[in-house]
């Protein structure tokens, strides 16, 4: 006989790992299945976790979660060439007893979290590679194939929460194929260094940490942007731009993570490291107009695999452990109201999610990712302007302030025009707004 | 410029591999020789798995691959990468990710 569980979920990544822990102490009979070796064995991540998301899952969180650094410091950088020029916010308050992010290394934080799952009574089994969703002839899911000898088994509700390639949605025309330019693919390297470098590169002392978020030439013009982290004995640097670029400009992704290596501003930073590991992850860019349809009879989808990606903001697991226990919440639910998991009851998690900051986030950029696509500009010909007007500024020399001011404007008229500086403006605040 | 070797990032990783049983393929050569003139694969992969050959085709070996999907992404005009995920605890196994 088949086994029948109250929920599968497929995936331990933050989504998954939400949804199944929520379920679980919900009472559900629960079944987690992981393609890995071990939760976060298959994960990628920049990584930044924001406390706030999981702390309304896991509230002591903070007493036994693998954290790196709580950030204290974010910067914001445009590169030219040689140079930057950019934004740093330092806040002692940051250092609170309850800091607000912290940098993670995702195959830990993954395995942490995972074994909470299992503490809480869920059924994890990894190893095991999903291949299709199981549906009856209404097109209602009841299950899921394995790659296990006879492994098939049955649930009221599969959750997917398979990531960004939604392998299992899209294989049963639940999703379409993800265009090229609603993904980024990022490369990353993590670099193993003395924890008193990086005491003494950034500035930070104890488990405080620096993050710096990059855009400009590193990029080559492409939409995308790079990262530089620091852990607790490690600095993790990566880049990421959209595929459709990557596939027009012909440039390979670890010639850019090679560029961003030794661009003369960060070579000094990551100096002395000795490189651990390589990775490569898509991460889903598309924002609102490319979020699916997140739920059906039986079946829900969170996390990347629904496109929940603010890339504005450069956050992501926040919105992947909140849609994760969106959904575990709203199977609760329905169990205790005694309601079957068809899509119109299904649909309360959709309404969970329009009603949170996840969507009316992904909601106030929804023209964004269009904008990007459309204006290089600003990742190219801006950061460039704007490094040679702080170029020409700082530099003393005998040329008179004004005539300097001048030949700055005229810089930027000459690279952008008048109506395109105005035109960029104008997009940018209402993309924004 | 040096010539950046993709060999040397890839060294670094833990794989677990399955032998003889690549989870990607393609699947007809001659669509990449003749149908696809920019061959993006070849240069967007980023555990350079897919290099072209002398025939004018594309060659593609599975085992440094960092199951991204770039490559499924980006052939979707053609449709000629048949894209899934290795057996269960099969593949790149990240240590920090």
């Amino acid at each position: 006989m088949v086994e029948k569980f109250d929920a599968i979920v497929v995936g331990a990544g933050p989504s998954g790992n939400s949804a199944a822990y929520t379920l679980a102490k919900g009472g559900l009979k629960v079944l987690q299945i992981e393609r890995g070796e071990y939760s976060g064995s298959k994960n990628v991540q920049g990584a930044i976790m924001y406390a706030d998301a999981l702390e309304r899952i896991i509230p002591d969180f903070r007493e036994d979660a693998p954290l790196e650094r709580h950030i204290i410091e974010q910067r914001i950088w445009l590169l030219g060439d040689d140079s930057y020029i950019g934004t740093n916010y330092r806040s002692d308050s940051f250092n609170s007893e309850r800091p607000n992010r912290y940098t993670i290394i995702r195959a830990q934080f993954d395995k942490w979290f995972n074994e909470k799952v299992r503490e809480a009574g869920a059924l994890v089994i990894c190893e095991t590679t999903v291949t299709e969703l199981l549906r009856d002839a209404s097109g209602k899911v009841y299950g899921v194939r394995t790659d296990r000898e006879n492994g098939e088994v049955h649930a009221d509700v599969v959750i997917m929460a398979d990531g960004v390639n939604a392998l299992l949605a899209r294989r049963a025309d639940l999703q379409e194929e993800l265009p090229p330019e609603n993904a980024a693919l990022a490369v990353k390297e993590i670099h193993f260094i003395d924890p008193a470098l990086i005491e003494q590169r950034f500035q930070v002392k104890g488990d405080e940490g620096v993050v710096i978020e990059m855009m400009g030439k590193v990029t080559g013009g492409m939409v995308g942007t790079a990262f530089l982290y620091t852990n607790k004995e490690s600095l993790t640097i990566g880049i990421g731009c959209l595929i459709s670029d990557f596939k027009e400009k012909g440039i390979a992704p670890y010639k850019l993570l090679e560029d961003l290596k030794n661009h003369p501003v960060i070579k000094p930073l990551i100096q002395g490291g000795e490189v651990k590991e390589y990775a490569g992850h898509l991460i889903p860019e598309g924002g609102y107009k490319a979020v699916p349809q997140v739920c059906g009879d039986g079946w829900m989808v969170v996390g990347d695999a629904a496109h929940l990606n603010n890339a504005a903001h450069r956050e992501g697991s926040n919105l992947a452990m909140t849609s994760g226990r969106f959904a575990a919440e709203t199977l609760i639910e329905l169990k205790k109201q005694g309601k079957a998991p068809v899509a119109a009851n299904l649909a309360l998690y959709k309404k969970k999610l329009d009603e949170s900051f996840v969507m009316k986030d992904l909601k106030k950029y929804k023209n964004l990712p269009h904008i990007m696509h459309m204006s290089p500009q600003f990742f190219n010909a801006y950061p460039d302007l704007l490094n040679g007007a702080a170029h020409d500024l700082f530099t003393v020399d005998s040329v008179d302030k004004k005539t300097k001011e001048n030949q700055i404007l005229k810089s930027f008229a000459k690279r952008r025009s008048i109506f395109g500086l105005v035109g960029d403006a104008f997009k940018l605040a209402r993309a924004f707004r | 410029m040096s010539v950046i070797k993709v060999e040397d990032k890839l060294y670094q990783n833990r794989y677990i591999v399955d032998e003889n049983r690549p989870h990607i393929y393609i699947k007809d050569a001659e669509v990449c020789a003749s149908s696809c003139k920019s061959q993006p694969c070849t240069f967007c992969c980023p555990a350079n798995c897919y290099t072209k050959d002398d025939a004018g085709g594309v060659n593609l070996v599975t085992d440094g691959c960092l199951e991204c999907g770039t490559c499924r992404v980006i052939c979707q005009d053609n449709g000629n990468v048949s894209w899934n995920y290795p057996r269960g605890g099969y593949g790149i196994s990240y240590k920090f990710g």
